[in-house]
Order: structure tokens, then sequence, then C-alpha cells
């Protein structure tokens, strides 16, 4: 079975962005979705962590369009 | 006679194993002579619908018999879906266990116009519009703005909130828009529920579905059952009257035993009993009724998935295990 792949995700450059909890690549196009009214956003590097809709601070990351392959067994 | 009665009694059969071939008993020639076979087989069909077939098979060996069973389980190919590819799963359901469910749906679909798939190929050229069929479900689930008020039924409070098996559409690929034109692919059940979706969920993936046989996965079976049961034989070795007759009738199912103008039962037709062997556990009937099943004679019951019709099955059953005489019949070790 192919094992399913995230999208969106690099790993750091180097550790210590990381540590500073910098993020070293732009989110581009990865879309997040509001756990409490369900909006659906995307963020850019400086913004909260924050549903632009009605500001709840927990935010799911929505699947890609990326293909996964299974066997029908 | 008696010989080719299994006898069954309160507790255990008896008398289970064929003794009908060469060399066994010293008296009767059982030597395989084909003319021989073709005097005393029989082949009497009782019934035939689209999806089920019901015939007997009188005068033949447990070990043909059963070949055929076990051919039709699990050697007719037929198609089903092997790789599903998702672009996009969002509903409760997982993509493996979706996968799987795709996977079961009979489909109806002539295994004859399609080719096997070559598994040395590699993963990328191994599916062909000879070899292939490509399924799509693209589903996508919203609110209804027309609901009706108060409505806690998700079929009128939102669109697509049930996926069926008939949501699954064919994509004909180059030659298979000729070929298929009469008859296009569809699951052979539209009703089955795949999944249910709430606003906003969706689900878009691509399955390819391949020839494929039983003894590789269940999804390849043509047959959701083919079972057979051997013929029941009711001996009645005492006259059994009056008040008696109408507790010996109860013993059976109904149509089993009748009763005729004397008060006598007798048996009416011994192919609807079960072989409950109730009728052994009553006292007053010891000694007076012997029950059995006749060796060589199988009530096949064939039930199709809905791809090919119960008797093809059949018919394509007795074609492999004639293949398979051949292939053995060629090898040099026979010779």
């Amino acid at each position: 079975m192919a094992s399913p792949q995230r999208e969106g995700f690099s790993i750091p450059s180097s550790i210590s962005h990381a540590a500073l909890g910098q993020v070293t690549s732009k989110s581009l196009g990865v879309k997040y979705n509001c756990a409490q009214c369900a909006a659906s956003f995307s963020l850019s590097k400086n913004d909260a962590i924050r549903c632009k809709e009605c500001g709840h601070r927990v935010i799911y990351k929505s699947r890609t369009r990326r293909m996964v392959q299974f066997e029908a067994r | 006679m008696s010989d080719n009665i299994v006898g069954i009694e309160y507790n255990r059969v008896t008398n289970t194993s064929s003794t009908d071939f060469p060399g066994h008993q010293a008296s009767g020639d059982f030597s395989w002579d084909i003319e021989k076979f073709k005097q005393n087989f029989d082949i009497d069909i009782k019934y035939l619908t689209e999806r089920t077939a019901n015939f007997d098979l009188v005068h033949i060996d447990t070990s043909i018999a059963n070949a055929f069973r076990r051919i039709m389980i699990a050697e007719v190919p037929s198609v089903a879906a092997e790789a599903v590819y998702m672009f996009m799963n969002t509903s409760v359901i997982q993509d493996e266990v979706l996968a799987h469910r795709i996977g079961l749906i009979p489909l109806k679909v002539d295994p004859d116009l399609l080719s096997w798939v070559d598994k040395t190929q590699d993963e990328n050229n191994r599916y062909t519009e000879d070899n292939t069929i490509v399924l799509s479900l693209d589903v996508v689930c919203t609110k209804n703005p027309n609901a009706p008020k108060n409505s806690t039924n998700a079929k009128e409070l939102y669109r697509n909130s049930h996926v069926y098996a008939s949501d699954l559409k064919f994509e004909p690929h180059g030659s298979q828009l000729e070929k298929f034109k009469n008859n296009p692919v569809v699951p052979a059940d539209p009703n089955i529920l795949l999944a249910k979706l709430r606003p906003g969920q969706e689900i878009s993936l691509r399955a390819h579905c391949i020839l494929g046989i039983g003894s590789d996965h269940a999804k390849f079976s043509p047959v959701a059952t083919a079972s057979y049961r051997l013929m029941p034989v009711i001996d009645i070795r005492e006259p059994i009257t009056g008040a008696l007759a109408v507790n010996f009738q109860k013993c059976f199912p109904p149509g089993v035993i009748g009763i005729n103008d004397q008060g006598e039962a007798y048996v009416q037709d011994a192919r609807k009993d079960t072989v409950s062997r109730e009728v052994l556990r009553h006292e007053e009937f010891d000694g007076k009724v012997k029950l059995g099943r006749k060796r060589d004679h199988f009530i096949f019951n064939v039930e199709s998935t809905g791809a090919m019709s119960p008797e093809e099955i059949f018919f394509k059953s007795v074609r492999v295990l004639k293949n398979k005489v051949e292939y053995l019949r060629n090898c040099p070790i026979g010779q």
C-alpha cells in the first residue's frame, strides 16, 4: 500500500530556525479549517494562529488533493 | 440399493464413503466407462432465475460434483476493482476501508470482454484499455436550501448525503467506447451504501477494475454461494396411521409427508426435507422410519453476484475442469 504523503511540509533548513519557532518556508497554498465555524482560509508567515472568521484558536490543516493509491483488498 | 444411501441415525451418519470403484467389491464392474456414464448421468434443472439456478446432478461422483462447486467459487474469473486512486476523501470512512468496500462491489461486466493483467509489468504500464475498466466516484455533499423545516432526515437536509454504488461512473477509454456501447459497466446492485457524507465532505477517486479469480480474493468470486446437498431419503418401514401420521407429518417441513385417504403417511416430496432428524427424537417412530441421503444425487444451488447468469458460471466451471484435465493429460508423466 502506498504510504500517504503530506504536502506543504518541508524540513526546516537549519535547526536554529526551527528552535526559534520561525517558519522558514512560506506555507503556500496550505488551507486551514476552523474547528469551530468550519471556515476555510490560508495563513501567511506572520499571521496569528486564529480563524479569520470567528477568531477561534483551534484550526486544522485540510487534506490536499494529492493522489494516494490503495489496493482494494 | 442401500449401498448408495448415506445412513442418518440419531447421533451419527453411516456409510459415508463411496465404494463404486474397481477393486473394492468382489461383484460388479465399476471400471470407468464413458458410455455407461452417459447413460446413467442425468441433469435436472429445477428452476432458473436471473440470479439463482437450482439443478440436480444425478449419478456423478462426489469428487466431480465437489470440483464443480469449488471451481465456481474460486476459479471462474470475474471483474472487480483492484487499485483505487484517492484524490480526496474527507468523509468519516477511512481511505483504505473505502477502497476495500469499492473492491467488494459486484460489477456487471462480461469477463470475456477483458484480458488478463500482466502482473510482471511495472505498475505504470500494467493497466491498458484491453484489461482495465476505470470507474470514477466524485461526490460532494452540500446543504439543501429547500429542506423542509424541522426535518431531521439527512436525505432531505443535504444533497449527496448517501454515497451509493450507483454513483460509480464508468469512464470508457479508447476502444471501450465501442466495446461497451450496448452494455455499459454498472454495479450489479446499485443500492449498496458506500459512505455517508455531511455538508463540506467530499469523495473523489478513480478505481481500476481488472479480471481475477476467487482464490486470489473473494471479491473476484462470481458466485454469492455455490453449494450442493445430497438428496434426502425417507424410508417408512412400517405403516404410520391416524393421529400418529399427523404427528409424523409435523416432524418434517411442510409438503414432505402426505397423508392418503386411509390416513396413512407417505413420502410426498423428499427433496423438500431439510433432514432435521426431528422424527428420530420421538420414541413412537422408533424403527418405523429410516432417514438417509442419496450419495450420488447432488442438489446444486448457484447464486450469481450479477455479472454472469448462474448457468453460465456452471458452464465455465465445466470448461475450467476440462482445461485442467487436458493439462494433466499432456503432462509427460501421464504417458
